[in-house]
């Protein structure tokens, strides 16, 4: 049964000569048209390989649906060897695969500081050695169902938050946000930042653990809910979602059986970082992107990452394979003292914000910090809006106050990244490239194209 | 009095949003009382002191939406209920028309429909056109596909998942179409009426359409199918679906359905569906030895009851003797060559040389030159490549009318020119020149270059149908609504005296 109407005038979408779009003007109608260009990397056998394939649309449309409606509430924290039961020697860290002799500054020197925590090495020398050796073991956080922001790197003792959404059954790791400055996932590994992370392992970890016991478990994406319409985009900023959640597990932290002064310490942690949310929003979309892998045919993303050396990113459709092309430098703006010639490569998981629908395609959001990344409001709307025409669902939770509260655009085609040439938006910081340096400034990175051309390649040679 | 409770868990909306949502409930008919909010311990007070049962929602969470209505019957509350999600429904995310911002132009077919198209009309090279087509028939709606080079599998494809998904594809390679009155592709300017056609090939459904639209006569819709659809491979897929779509119509009261002759198997079907029909329909295959489109307009007419005079000409503005030599026909309209090739070889009794022969014998070489009787369809996927539609660049035609003028074999052109949306906006002036200085310089060499135009055109088409033939027979043509009265007279000044 054909359901075309013809006694009502149709409204025209045109893809191709704008000589039929004018024909169609000149008729008194009002076209819609498409402003096609030719593929990204001559990939227009692939795409129709991947249009062929049926099923492809739908389990497009499975995934998102997954990625929408995923619900991870923070349950715990707990040592990463309980959690994600890693040993001593191993070191997980952010982005796709890479190794001692690969990794960037920032990453060796996150790997350095993890070394001498886990007292494995007593100088920077003794770590250099040992990370060259095949003494220690390193592995994507992406590869265990974690995620670490900039260099990404959980080691054994290291706290980590556990989020588990009831609705698909998946659990996420992230370890807990140290702060700005030098910190280690920079790659600084200062005694102060060691020191930290002792105070995270043997206070913040089990005060938060007590906390969460006596609260309950957090729902996550409620809160980023609230703080999309609070100014924050669940990436650079996370200012309005820490203050969320501070309020709401306060009342349980002041009934923990510990020490004034350590009770004090937390409060004071959480509320002197702006960023603390971050190390949750990111595990809630490492759940969600992870409830909606592997389904044959689809074209979705569930992984961007970066390792300061590498870009790479995962499809649904295509398992466990990286597609991965050299990190971009970061456009933005830098801290006084330092510039562009100061940046490492782009670093970190941070990007599961941007595929889970937030972050940079949240930007709309955000305009507070539009010019910290370098730009004007109408960049903010005019990213966001762009990203709708790369995603297959607008996401039901998070939502935009000035679009109309649209929600947001969330699952990320890799086909319509290809078609379209438009690349993911991601918001990110800018770390030094030298190891201990730190973060040096925040803007925009532009992924590598050819990653998405690749990723639909791979999707096509399944089908074919 | 009747009350219902539901805690919906994990909806979020802010509390302006929920408080109007509220208000619009308390509203509503027969409410009496009635709570949207989140399960707040606040929202939970106000829940208690306006009578609802606190037992109903004991596991709610600051997280829920909690949702309570009383009223005066179980209608009055759905009602109510219905009213809070049609709300709840335009206020998700489906489009951003209320917000802020620039909108971002469309980059694919996908997202211009969700701007609100209703119909897709893809021109694209044949290589991309596929995966645009197959955006607009997974968003459930049909598609009007003018590209060529469109491989045959993939046409089987979309049109299976055309029929999946109940719309319909026009095409590959449909040159023209009309739905609800707008034309699509190239299309003329035609009034509306009791006629839908379905058609296999474009300027046979323009030429049908055009001689229908003459004789006062107007149509439902055209709907191209492509000229593919009837091989063997595609088995008639567009076209059966196109004369249900028709046959379900009320406004249609003739279904016409024209295709070139098709493979066997595929016209048995096509004949049997006709059949079946409820509405009247017409099927007719044209090519050599069946009836020309022109008479097919006749047998319509007939159907119709309307009265058949024979189409418009305008006569050539002097005497033309009978000559010797011979015709050299240049087309943009395959079916009309095709149309004009049969009429010319079945009375001459000689072979026509073409690109696109009725015979394999008579095929061009690539120089698309030969001695004798020639007809060239410039609309040929092999002339159009990399190049515009002659309807639209004449210029390879015109090219062509200046190297005729000074081939003492040439005795009649024979040309068609086809208006409407989408063709050349005027083509009256460069084919009038070309004419007249063709006319000239064969006269000059002593001859007489006799020029037959069959203009393809409706009275309402932008380009002025009768202002055009008036500047043509001014250049020293003669003009024919018909393509195939066109062709006879072309053939008859070879022949014999013919005005």
């Amino acid at each position: 049964m054909i359901t075309l109407e013809l006694d009502d005038v149709p409204v025209v979408v045109t893809a191709g000569v704008p000589l039929f779009s004018d024909a169609l003007t000149q008729q008194a109608a009002e076209p819609i048209s498409v402003d096609w260009a030719p593929p990204a990397g001559g990939a227009s056998a692939d795409l129709a390989a991947i249009a062929a394939d049926l099923r492809a649309a739908e389990a497009t449309v499975e995934s998102a649906r997954r990625l929408t409606t995923a619900r991870a509430h923070w349950v715990d924290v707990v040592p990463a060897h309980e959690a994600l039961g890693l040993t001593r020697g191993e070191f997980l860290h952010a982005g796709p695969p890479t190794t001692w002799a690969t990794a960037s500054g920032p990453l060796r020197g996150a790997l350095i500081g993890a070394m001498i925590y886990e007292g494995l090495a007593d100088s920077v020398e003794e770590a250099e050695r040992l990370g060259a050796s095949d003494e220690i073991s390193l592995a994507p956080c992406h590869s265990r169902g974690a995620v670490g922001p900039m260099a990404g790197v959980v080691s054994a003792s290291m706290p980590v938050s556990v989020l588990h959404d009831e609705v698909h059954g998946k659990r996420a790791y992230c370890t807990l946000n140290e702060g700005l400055g030098k910190v280690l996932r920079f790659g600084a590994y200062a005694p102060e930042v060691i020191e930290r992370l002792r105070w995270m392992e043997h206070v913040l970890g089990p005060l938060l653990r007590w906390t969460l016991r006596k609260n309950g478990p957090v729902d996550i994406p409620s809160v980023l809910a609230q703080a999309l319409q609070m100014g924050d985009e669940g990436h650079n900023r996370n200012r309005a979602a820490t203050s969320l959640l501070l309020r709401e597990i306060t009342p349980a932290l002041l009934e923990t059986e510990a020490s004034r002064a350590d009770i004090k310490a937390v409060y004071r942690f959480i509320s002197g970082n702006d960023h603390f949310f971050l190390n949750l929003s990111m595990p809630a979309g490492k759940a969600a992107a992870d409830a909606a892998r592997d389904i044959p045919g689809s074209r979705m993303v569930v992984a961007m990452a970066r390792n300061g050396t590498d870009f790479g990113i995962q499809v649904s459709g295509t398992g466990d394979e990286w597609f991965t092309a050299p990190a971009p430098v970061v456009d933005g703006l830098y801290f006084p003292g330092f510039s562009a010639k100061d940046a490492n490569p782009d670093l970190g998981d941070s990007t599961i914000t941007e595929t889970s629908g937030i972050g940079g395609f949240a930007m709309a959001a955000a305009p507070a910090i539009v010019r910290f990344v370098g730009g004007e409001a109408a960049d903010a709307l005019r990213n966001t809006l762009s990203m709708y025409e790369i995603t297959v669902a607008e996401h039901p939770l998070y939502q935009v106050p000035v679009l109309g509260f649209r929600g947001t655009p969330s699952g990320i085609d890799a086909t319509l990244v290809v078609r379209t040439g438009i690349v993911p938006v991601v918001n990110t910081g800018i770390a030094g490239r030298e190891p201990g340096v730190g973060q040096v400034g925040a803007g925009l990175v532009t992924p590598p194209m050819s990653v998405f051309v690749d990723a639909v390649h791979a999707l096509a040679q399944r089908v074919r | 009095m009747s009350a219902r409770v539901e805690v919906r868990r994990g909806f979020y909306r802010d509390s302006v949003t929920l408080l109007q949502a509220s208000e619009a409930v308390a509203a509503s008919p027969g409410v009496t009382a009635a709570l949207v909010a989140m399960a707040t311990s606040l929202n939970l007070e106000l829940y208690e002191r306006l009578g609802f049962e606190p037992a109903a929602i004991a596991d709610a969470t600051p997280n829920d939406l909690l949702v309570a209505v009383q009223g005066a019957d179980d209608a009055a509350v759905e009602r109510a209920i219905a009213l809070l999600d049609a709300r709840f429904a335009a206020s998700a995310p489906t489009h951003g028309s209320d917000g802020f911002g620039a909108s971002v132009p469309a980059h694919t077919t996908t997202s211009a429909l969700r701007q609100g198209g209703t119909l897709s009309l893809i021109s694209l090279p044949g290589a991309h056109a596929f995966v645009e087509a197959m955006d607009a028939v997974q968003a459930g709606k049909s598609v009007m596909l003018f590209s060529d080079n469109v491989p045959v599998e993939q046409e089987i494809l979309l049109k299976d998942e055309a029929a999946r998904h109940g719309v319909l594809v026009m095409g590959p390679d449909c040159g023209t179409a009309v739905v609800g009155g707008l034309g699509l592709g190239f299309a003329n300017a035609l009034q509306p009426g009791p006629v839908g056609i379905v058609a296999a090939s474009g300027t046979g459904a323009q030429q049908v359409s055009c001689l229908l639209d003459a004789a006062g006569v107007g149509v439902t819709a055209v709907l191209g199918t492509g000229g593919r659809d009837l091989s063997a491979a595609v088995g008639g897929r567009s076209t059966l679906a196109a004369m249900e779509l028709l046959d379900k119509h009320p406004g249609t009261e003739l279904a016409v359905i024209l295709s070139k002759p098709p493979d066997p198997a595929v016209a048995e079907k096509i004949r049997a569906a006709a059949a079946a029909m409820d509405t009247p329909s017409l099927v007719a295959f044209v090519g050599r030895g069946q009836r020309d489109l022109s008479a097919v307009t006749g047998d319509v007419l007939a159907a119709l009851g309307v009265s058949d005079d024979a189409p418009t000409e305008w006569p050539a503005p002097y005497e033309r003797a009978p000559r010797g030599g011979a015709i050299r026909g240049l087309f943009s309209g395959g079916t009309l060559c095709d149309e004009a090739m049969a009429i010319a070889s079945d009375t001459l009794g000689m072979p026509i040389r073409s690109n696109t022969p009725l015979d394999k014998e008579w095929a061009l070489g690539p120089d698309l030159r030969a001695p004798g009787h020639v007809m060239i369809d410039f609309g040929d996927d092999q002339l159009t490549q990399g190049r515009a539609h002659p309807m639209i660049d004449p210029s390879l035609r015109l090219e062509r009318i200046a190297e005729e003028a000074v081939d003492p074999d040439c005795a009649v052109l024979l040309l068609d020119i086809v208006l409407g949306y989408g063709s050349h906006a005027d083509p009256a002036t460069p084919f009038a020149a070309a004419i007249r200085k063709a006319r000239e310089q064969a006269a000059a060499a002593g001859r007489d270059l006799a020029v037959v135009v069959a203009l393809i055109g409706s009275r309402g088409d932008p380009q002025h149908r009768d202002a055009t033939a008036e500047a043509l027979v001014a250049a020293g043509a003669s003009v024919h609504l018909s393509n195939a009265a066109a062709a006879r007279v072309a053939v008859g000044l070879i022949e014999g005296a013919v005005r």
